[in-house]
């Protein structure tokens, strides 16, 4: 085993010193890619599984992308479809990889605690690409990189994230993030949709989060708004009344953001669902920054894979 | 002289019912308990009993567990009645009762039978059968309950599954009561459970994991006392984890509905805490809780609002635990570990007298089961010898239990059965056991009599 072989599981119980460095790593990846070539070959003759059980487009595709720009080879498993449909067990088909010599699994998982569960079987290092309505770290670093971008640091700052908190993974891992980097967070749906005791849950001992239900005080003085999509695939019936319930309170409109803050940003982790929990004309307004988060998504991840297979993520892209 | 004849001597006698913890010698002639005190002594010799020296070490009935899972018939790769019968007499238990979620379910009396008799062959522990109270646990109409009885099942539940419909609930207490049995009410409403894998509230959100409110529990069980008030049937609730459902029960007694409740070792040991790291071993149904939960727990069997302390050992395969945590079964195995677990978070705590804890497994649980009282003179030998001081460390390869699927692997326990004896006779003693620790710290034994 690689003495220096780390995992990316969660934002939770990643060092904020960790954290940092790979913001940072990023950043100097930001620049790898804006110079000619775009590339940095310091993982070169590492293998990389992108194992997916959930369909994900810009993820896998972001990793995928991020890998070969750091000289890596990847390979992408979607999981439907394979002999998982045939039973075989998580930790088997994984297992299966490994002993094609992986050195690195990119897992996305519909279950909660999925990478984990690798990560205690496996040789190689594990990244969490999402596991059910857990967390999604790279996800929510990129988030905290596209906020650093413009303001260059969080602290102080108001973080409003708008929507379906309960099944969301992307909320819990921005909370995390940005609390560590010294925002507040307030986390904002109907009560249906908040996950229970999700302050005490998810704040830090400095009380970085706060809940409500009401949009207009969520936003209300916001720096940055976050949207989140609706998840009807993990909803119980009765969790929604109907998107359309939903939207009537909920939807980030021009109106609705006359509360924050002149130049506050919006942020949304995709996919959109477009006049559901976000109108087009604040989604392709000047104050976006949706397309921002889906560049630095490859940057994160490249300092990603770095940091997991021992090197520091501001050396390697240097 | 025969392997079912003994003298006790040097034991503190615990006698749960009467409420005593004294020394005291006790004779056990042919499997049948024949006198206590002074007169075992005098008896002894004529009976050529062994004797057996107990160096102070507490002589007590036989532990009763009203609620395990033995898997038999179906799921054999998990429990077999053999083994979970040599995991029970290693935990102190001399009679265990099954519930009928087996495959198929316990739900004709031929079942039952069969039950009984790989029990009777297997010679450990004594097994009653709690049939079901609708065929295959589905929840739709009653089983064949007088032929049950008939055939030996003792009580009835849906165990692992609730009896959903209210009407139906009515009607198998009301024959229940006919048949001088009781229900015992797995207590949830399912569609409050939804999906639910642990405890709702904070470890829940924070691992992102869907929540099991206390109210699944605490209206199931509100429902449940209310049909046992109208029905005047012997209800008894099975695995009480929440301060809502003790508090129901509490008032339920107190205004004479004949209802009891029982809870289990680690709703007394752990709170949801126990899951973080998405740790299957801590997942049952009902889940931990929170402290509060488990402080009312607590005070429920202090102040004698649960009589009954019973493990619901629900042995699962490591290939089915070691799995994702919402993919993982519920359950967890408890026979070898719940005394040592009770002995030291209730007794040792100070939170409960010895004595009182050995009746939450001993007397209420004969009660509920009508079972006979084997302190008794003439009643059959169900004994048990229990160091209480003993420190020992949970190792689950050491189980009997083909289930390895305990929270408590590693723990530090106060406390444990040195022998067990059904009938008199001896079908569990810790000195044989490979790992038994050095033979001077335990019991002697010393043939007795003139032959």
């Amino acid at each position: 085993m690689n003495a220096a072989r780390r995992d990316l599981l969660d934002l939770e119980t990643l060092p904020i010193a960790e954290m940092t460095r790979l913001l940072e790593g990023a950043r100097a990846f930001q620049r790898v890619l804006a110079a000619p070539g775009r590339k940095k070959p310091v993982l070169a003759g590492t293998a990389v599984a992108n194992v997916f059980y959930e369909a994900s487009t810009r993820t896998r595709v972001s990793f995928e992308w991020a890998a070969r720009r750091v000289g890596a080879e990847a390979v992408s498993f979607a999981a439907t479809g394979s002999s998982v449909g045939k039973g075989e067990s998580l930790l088997d088909t994984v297992w299966t990889l490994e002993s094609m010599g992986l050195d690195l699994v990119v897992l996305r998982h519909a279950s909660s605690g999925a990478a984990h569960f690798l990560a205690r079987h496996l040789e190689a290092s594990v990244v969490n690409a999402g596991d059910g309505t857990h967390e999604h770290p790279t996800q929510g670093l990129l988030d905290a990189r596209t906020l650093l971008d413009p303001w260059g640091s969080l602290a102080g700052r108001r973080i409003a994230i708008v929507g379906d908190v309960k099944h969301s993974r992307v909320a819990r891992s921005a909370t995390w993030a940005f609390t560590k980097l010294g925002a507040h967070v307030v986390l904002c749906g109907p009560t249906a949709l908040l996950p229970a005791a999700a302050a005490e849950a998810l704040g830090d001992p400095a009380g970085r989060v706060s809940v409500t239900a009401s949009l207009a005080e969520a936003v209300e003085g916001a720096d940055a708004v976050m949207a989140l999509r609706l998840q009807t695939e993990r909803m119980e019936s009765s969790n929604l009344p109907s998107p359309a319930d939903f939207t009537r309170r909920y939807r980030l409109t021009r109106k609705r953001l006359a509360g924050a803050k002149p130049d506050a940003l919006v942020l949304h982790p995709g996919p959109m669902n477009r006049g559901v929990e976000i109108a087009s004309h604040v989604a392709d307004s000047p104050r976006s920054v949706i397309r921002a988060q889906v560049a630095n998504g490859v940057a994160v991840r490249m300092a990603v894979l770095c940091w997991c297979r021992g090197l520091d993520p501001v050396e390697a892209a240097s | 002289m025969n392997d079912r004849t003994w003298l006790f001597v040097n034991a503190r006698l615990a006698d749960p019912a009467a409420g005593t913890l004294a020394f005291e010698d006790l004779l056990v002639v042919d499997g049948r308990v024949v006198a206590r005190g002074a007169a075992a002594r005098t008896h002894a010799a004529a009976a050529g009993a062994r004797t057996l020296d107990a160096q102070g070490a507490v002589l007590a009935p036989g532990l009763v567990d009203v609620h395990v899972h033995l898997r038999e018939p179906g799921q054999e790769d998990k429990e077999t009645i053999a083994t979970g019968t040599a995991a029970a007499v290693a935990g102190g238990f001399t009679s265990v009762a099954c519930m009928p979620n087996t495959s198929p379910a316990l739900d004709e009396p031929g079942r039952v039978r069969w039950v009984l008799e790989r029990a009777a062959q297997a010679g450990l522990a004594r097994v009653h059968v709690i049939a079901a109270i609708t065929p295959g646990l589905a929840g739709e109409r009653l089983s064949d309950m007088a032929a049950l009885v008939e055939a030996g099942a003792v009580a009835f539940s849906d165990d692992g599954r609730p009896v959903m419909h209210g009407g139906l609930m009515r009607h198998a207490l009301e024959y229940a009561r006919d048949l001088g049995v009781p229900i015992v009410t797995h207590a949830e409403d399912l569609t409050l459970r939804g999906d639910g894998t642990m405890n709702e509230g904070a470890v829940a959100s924070r691992l992102g994991l869907s929540g099991i409110p206390n109210a699944c529990e605490v209206t199931a069980v509100a429902r449940d006392l209310e049909l046992a008030a109208l029905t005047g049937a012997r209800l008894h609730v099975a695995h009480v984890s929440t301060a809502g459902a003790v508090d129901a029960l509490r008032r339920a007694r107190a205004r004479g509905v004949p209802a009891s409740g029982e809870t289990a070792p680690h709703y007394v040991a752990l709170t949801d805490v126990a899951c973080d790291g998405y740790e299957t071993n801590a997942k049952m149904n009902p889940p931990l809780r929170a402290e509060a939960d488990r402080a009312a727990v607590i005070a429920g069997l202090a102040d004698g609002t649960l009589t009954i302390l019973a493990t619901d050992h629900a042995p699962h395969t490591p290939q089915e635990k070691e799995r994702e945590f919402a993919a993982a079964p519920f359950g967890i195995v408890g026979l070898e570990t719940a005394l040592g677990v009770t002995l030291t978070h209730l007794a040792h705590a100070g939170r409960m007298p010895l004595p009182a804890v050995l009746a939450a497994w001993t007397v209420a649980p004969r009660t509920l089961l009508g079972l006979p009282d084997p302190l008794v003179p003439g009643a059959e030998a169900d004994l048990v010898l229990i160091d209480p001081e003993r420190a020992w460390t949970v190792d689950r390869d050491r189980f009997r239990s083909k289930g390895r699927n305990t929270p408590f692997q590693g723990h530090a326990l106060k406390g444990r059965a040195l022998g067990t004896w059904v009938a008199g006779r001896r079908v569990f003693e810790l000195l044989a056991e490979p790992d038994a620790p050095a033979a001077a710290a335990l019991p002697t034994i010393t043939t007795g009599g003139t032959r």
